[in-house]
């Protein structure tokens, strides 16, 4: 499943020469510019690309920088706090929490302490410190390693929330999240970790709150996060023999979100799906549902349409993770549906 | 005992620690005149352990107080009105009114946070020692938490990691326990902790650990300023236990002054102080000790320590004609703030 339709060896604009990278590499890569570059650059955590054998990518960072690579116990409530202190005294810290659920152990920290202490300082205060998780179902994570608390880390004013979904994505999104200045959580799904993509060798960090349009269409906006992009290209892919041209947005940070992306593609296409891995209430989907309800709902000629994490535990059988995963084959029900709604209003 | 100091330092640590108490006694009369501030935490009874404490280290150390903080930001030199006005939540407090009692902070003192959940500055500020190694510093770092604190998964977890990591941070607990009435006897809630010594807690990882007098400002500024060498010489961290009595008007759960404002006198005619305080005054309150001490070198006369009173008197006052003065922020200031000003 390729990320974007760039071939390997294609010339980039103005001298940038593209190359196919893993996600993961492109991760590393970005790490280790960080190390380059920034002799205040300090990562303290472990499993970076967690368990599996990718995780031995990052051994060349860890080697390389042994003084600014730590290794912490199993104490995430502690090494979390330990990077805000560093991030408080000078440092630019990135904490690997390992798998997203495991942020939970120290949400006392991430949630009480980071996201609240440059309000609480009046602005007197910067916090350079990025979270690290990875996300989503993985295929056999069951209910307590399989989380997407992206959501939840949303409802706390103060986070910077950050969703790649390429490897061009990672490697530009996580030094714009470093020297931001402010607690940002980066978010990773596991599955993206082997997908393979062009990343220019001396591209610019991407600032965030810059959606992508990962696919132009005109029919359907279809908004997607995190590996849920790569779903909704399948399907939109799929689609396009039945005739439909669908559009698909990839907002690449939720905190700072870029609305404007997502309201100029439903003030064209009309009809908006939106998918992605956390749970159906109160998740990421349903705060972009809210935001095109209030503000565009002119624009809409068919019912707003969820492809979401249904409300239940995440389960261990591949029979039954399945079931709940935001498959190609529901986004593409859910964009033929918004094509034939009863509602469907012409403009 | 007096602290290791030079007689003018010993005197400017008094006139540190009074400021402490008379501000604080004006924030009790404030809070009885209303309007409310919500809840607040006072220092009364705890001055020679923050005050001699911070004497203890440099100016260039940082320090991460809790929800009792207004020790340490008086004693790191703070604007005593701008200190009140926010806890007034006025626009010119040292945090524009964001934080409050519970989160005043002072980054430009060396204070860069403090929380009011328990336990939640005891890995910040060992974080905090851990960029002072890696940046090469000769810079301490000083968590400071109550016994409460003790109770907490994040105690123990930091204090392992920065066990192994050696960082330069100093764990003061301020045991305010002894005497505690308890949630159960329906006062301030105290420790409910199963080890009778605290400090077997910090060595059960090895760290090393001293248990001092709270009331005795020479003892905690000796085991301060040995933990700091400890940290400064790469030995990493020391557990500080400093016990103190509770002050009675904090036992209740809105601090009170049971017997109205605390008179020097009292330190050399214990028989004046009012019946309800007088064990108190007389065996717990460390900074009628400290006056007792420096009365007993001749460093001091009765005379010229009612002189620095009522300097210091004069002061608060004037802080809180500037806190009750200010505005209120702006509205729209309620939206700043949230993220790093770019």
């Amino acid at each position: 499943m390729d990320t974007t339709e760039t071939a390997a060896e294609a010339p980039g604009p103005a001298g940038v020469t593209a190359r196919e990278l893993t996600y993961a590499e492109a991760l590393v890569e970005a790490l280790e510019d960080l190390m380059k570059e920034d002799p205040d650059f300090l990562i303290i955590g472990s499993y970076v690309l967690g368990l599996g054998p990718l995780r031995v990518l990052f051994d060349r960072v860890r080697a390389a920088y042994p003084a600014r690579v730590l290794d912490p116990p199993t104490a995430e409530l502690a090494f979390c706090g330990f990077g805000i202190g560093a991030a408080m005294n000078g440092l630019h810290v990135m904490v690997d929490v390992g798998t997203a659920s495991f942020v939970f152990q120290a949400f006392p920290q991430v949630v009480n302490e980071a996201a609240n202490a440059i309000y609480m300082s009046g602005g007197r205060l910067a916090l350079p410190v990025v979270f690290h998780l990875l996300h989503g179902l993985r295929a056999g994570g069951a209910a307590q390693h399989s989380h997407s608390p992206q959501a939840m880390l949303w409802n706390t004013p103060g986070l910077q929330i950050i969703l790649p979904a390429s490897p061009a994505d990672v490697k530009g999104l996580l030094p714009s999240a470093v020297r931001s200045g402010s607690p940002t959580v980066f978010v990773d799904h596991s599955k993206l970790l082997p997908l393979r993509g062009a990343v220019p060798e001396h591209a610019r960090p991407i600032p965030l709150g810059v959606a992508d349009v990962k696919r132009r269409g005109r029919d359907v906006t279809v908004v997607a996060t995190s590996f849920s992009v790569h779903q909704a290209l399948v399907a939109a892919e799929r689609l396009e023999s039945e005739g439909i041209d669908v559009e698909v947005i990839d907002p690449r940070t939720i905190v700072p979100l870029d609305r404007r992306a997502i309201l100029e593609s439903v003030a064209t296409t009309g009809r908006l799906v939106i998918v992605d891995e956390t749970h159906r209430s109160c998740g990421v989907a349903s705060e972009i549902a809210a935001i095109v309800g209030e503000e565009a709902l002119d624009a809409l000629r068919a019912p707003i349409c969820r492809v979401t994490v249904p409300d239940v535990p995440v389960p261990f059988s591949p029979a039954l993770e399945s079931q709940l995963e935001p498959t190609p084959e529901k986004i593409a029900a859910a964009i033929r549906a918004q094509m034939t709604s009863r509602h469907s209003r012409r403009p | 005992m007096l602290p290791d100091l030079a007689p003018a330092e010993l005197i400017s640590l008094f006139r540190r620690m009074l400021l402490v108490r008379r501000w604080e006694e004006r924030l009790i009369q404030l809070a009885a005149e209303g309007p409310s501030f919500g809840h607040y935490h006072v220092y009364i009874g705890q001055e020679t352990i923050g005050v001699p404490a911070l004497w203890a280290l440099r100016s260039t150390d940082v320090v991460f107080p809790t929800h009792r903080n207004h020790g340490y930001l008086l004693g790191r030199g703070a604007d005593p009105g701008r200190l009140l006005a926010e806890v007034l939540g006025k626009a010119t407090g040292l945090n524009g009114g964001k934080g409050g009692t519970l989160h005043a902070s002072a980054p430009e003192l060396g204070i860069p946070h403090t929380s009011a959940i328990v336990g939640g500055v005891i890995p910040i500020a060992a974080g905090a020692a851990l960029a002072a190694r890696i940046k090469g510093r000769d810079q301490v770092s000083v968590a400071v938490f109550g016994d409460g604190a003790m109770e907490e998964g994040a105690a123990f977890e930091t204090f392992n990691t920065a066990a192994l990591w050696r960082v330069p941070v100093i764990f003061l607990c301020e045991n305010n326990t002894r005497d505690a009435l308890g949630a159960a006897a329906g006062g301030y809630p105290a420790s409910i902790i199963a080890a009778a010594d605290l400090c077997d807690i910090a060595r059960s990882v090895g760290l090393p650990t001293a248990a001092v007098d709270g009331t005795d400002a020479g003892a905690v500024f000796a085991a301060m300023r040995q933990g700091a060498v400890r940290a400064r010489g790469g030995d990493g961290p020391t557990f500080v236990e400093a016990v103190v009595s509770r002050w009675p008007g904090s036992s209740p759960l809105w601090p009170e002054l049971p017997a109205g404002r605390t008179e020097l006198r009292y330190a050399w005619a214990p028989q004046e102080a009012p019946e309800r305080l007088a064990l108190w005054y007389a065996e717990r309150d460390g900074l009628l000790r400290y006056v007792r001490e420096l009365l007993d070198a001749s460093l001091a006369t009765r005379e010229e320590l009612a002189r620095i009173d009522s300097e210091v008197r004069a002061a608060v006052e004037q802080a809180v004609r500037f806190a009750t003065d200010s505005a209120y922020p702006p509205a729209d200031a309620a939206y700043d703030n949230v993220f790093a000003s770019s």
